[in-house]
């Protein structure tokens, strides 16, 4: 099946700052209602990878009774072949401040902590510049809003958001059993809306715009545009905004390099596509009736015929050994007897068959790991396993 | 006093005492210091009225966290999948030739330490690395020896001081 969505640039996120004055003023004259509605009418889906609707976030932390509650804007961009949000923090961080304000506003809170990793430091001087001017002009509209940044430290699982709030309240980053959901449950036990920063730019069009001109874009299911990272062997690595619900296909022809063997969708915690597939893969939400449809935090990373699957799995597979927080065993185990059962067929200590054992541990990881690290392990490795099998043994 | 536990008084004076405060001390220590000794730790655990255990645990799940002694410049170069595919190991050999030392060590005058890290985010510029808490990128075996030797230099500087 061949689907024909078309490649379509669009320029939302990185363009039309300016009057974010306006835009936090008008808005927090509107009802909580008003706003939450706007934000479900417009179905955007959080653009960290998981793909929760954002209003129904904003909703459920809206009706929790608690005197306190936060807004944190999730910046700890680990994900290998993502890099969209420190742009987006350091060209138009107005925008996520202002929507940072507006989730106060309408959940009732009155603190917002920006969790910046490690790895971005050097854009705190900066942020902290766009705070304080932030925070002025909040005083002169009588806003009673603070934000903060909190700084990582090298961890990827703390982009996980309740491993995020452990590591805010001094703890070791390990991801806390769900439920209690953050809405309810969140930092420091208290009522939370944890967005990407990515999100936070989309509800800022949606505010300024209304519903209808960011639902008018993408398919169904998958509304709205979304920033791409394009990252590997491709003529022009960059960010690109680009609609929902294209074909991999389409995508292959813009930003391949004509040799183009296999593309990673979502990053080492998403799916590898070979290319027999680029036609029949949509990039969206599930839910679409055609073909696959592929979700992603927007890390797409290509590789053309000059590279070893191999190589490719190996280095994603220390990458999770390394990250897991080795809190559950699945998890911990697991990563580590993925590689090296790997690296053992590989150098024919074991035979063929026993990458299908592997294949049953990463099944049974994604079934009883405890969050989403442990749990996507399976994607890449399976999909790359089952479409790359040679490429494993010899 | 010591300097350090003075440092840790000031940090804790600064963000507050209870747990949740625990990470920006213990970042600050690391930004001063370099790492976190064991006595850095157990002074936070004092100052905090923290179990030292806890500190500990804290402290050492964090990669950029340190705990064992390090060079005045920490170089972190990425070694995810793209910068690998894009010459990470011409650049490693390079620095590593340069300075003589391998990957997890620093040089014997404390200046340098070279470690290989996780996804930079910076892999449209591949390869990436971080010195302290700078961003280097699109890197080649010529380009980071033109670094290293500023860093060089930069050290000579201050030793005239």
């Amino acid at each position: 099946m061949t689907i024909s969505y078309q490649l379509k640039r669009v320029d939302f996120i990185f363009k039309n700052e300016n009057d974010w004055e306006d835009v936090l003023s008008k808005s927090i004259s509107r009802t909580p209602q008003e706003l939450i509605n706007e934000l479900i009418s417009s179905e955007l889906k959080g653009r960290g990878g998981a793909g929760f609707p954002t209003g129904l976030k904003w909703k459920l932390s809206s009706e929790e009774g608690d005197d306190t509650k936060y807004v944190i804007c999730n910046a700890d961009e680990g994900e290998p072949g993502t890099f969209k949000d420190r742009e987006i923090l350091s060209r138009v961080p107005f925008k996520v401040l202002t929507s940072m304000a507006v989730c106060g506003h309408v959940i009732g809170a009155k603190e917002g902590y920006i969790y910046l990793r490690g790895e971005y430091f050097f854009l705190q001087p900066e942020l902290n510049k766009a705070i304080s001017e932030f925070e002025y002009y909040c005083k002169e509209i009588n806003l009673d809003f603070k934000i903060r940044i909190f700084m990582g430290s090298g961890a990827y699982i703390c982009g996980e958001e309740t491993a995020l709030f452990e590591s805010m309240e001094g703890k070791r980053g390990e991801p806390r059993n769900k439920p209690p959901y953050p809405s309810s449950y969140g930092y420091m036990g208290k009522p939370t809306v944890i967005n990407n920063v990515e999100t936070l730019a989309h509800t800022f069009t949606i505010f300024k715009y209304g519903a209808k001109r960011f639902y008018d874009l993408g398919v169904q299911y998958s509304r709205g545009s979304k920033l791409f990272s394009v990252s590997g062997d491709t003529p022009k690595p960059g960010i690109y905004e680009l609609e929902l619900g294209m074909s991999l296909a389409d995508f292959v022809d813009e930003f391949g390099d004509g040799d183009t063997k296999a593309v990673q969708v979502g990053g080492a915690s998403g799916f590898l596509v070979p290319r027999k597939r680029f036609n029949e893969t949509a990039i969206g939400f599930q839910g679409k009736l055609t073909g696959i449809s592929l979700p992603t935090g927007g890390s797409m990373m290509l590789f053309n015929s000059s590279r070893s699957m191999f190589n490719v799995l190996d280095n994603y597979l220390e990458f999770f050994r390394e990250e897991s927080c080795g809190q559950c065993t699945p998890c911990r185990v697991g990563c580590q007897q993925l590689l090296s059962g790997i690296k053992a067929v590989k150098r024919g200590e074991k035979n063929a068959q026993y990458l299908d054992k592997l294949m049953r541990l990463a099944e049974t990881m994604q079934y009883t790991a405890k969050c989403g690290l442990g749990q996507s392990v399976a994607n890449s490795f399976s999909s790359i396993v089952e479409n790359f099998r040679e490429e494993m043994i010899y | 006093m010591n300097p350090v536990s003075d440092l840790i008084k000031n940090l804790a004076d600064q963000h507050g005492r209870s747990r949740h405060n625990l990470l920006p001390i213990l970042q600050g220590v690391v930004e001063q210091e370099k790492y976190l000794s064991e006595f850095s730790m157990t002074e936070i655990a004092r100052e905090l009225d923290l179990p030292a255990a806890e500190v500990y645990g804290t402290a050492t799940f964090y990669s950029f966290l340190e705990h064992k002694k390090m060079g005045r410049y920490i170089i972190r170069i990425c070694k995810t999948i793209t910068c690998s595919m894009k010459g990470k190991n011409q650049v490693l050999l390079a620095i590593e030739d340069m300075l003589k030392i391998n990957v997890g060590e620093t040089t014997p005058d404390g200046t340098f330490s070279l470690l290989q890290t996780n996804c930079l985010g910076f892999c449209h510029k591949a390869p990436a690395m971080l010195i302290n808490n700078e961003v280097f990128t699109d890197l080649t075996p010529e380009k980071v020896r033109d670094i290293l030797s500023t860093y060089m230099k930069k050290k000579g500087a201050s030793y005239d001081n």
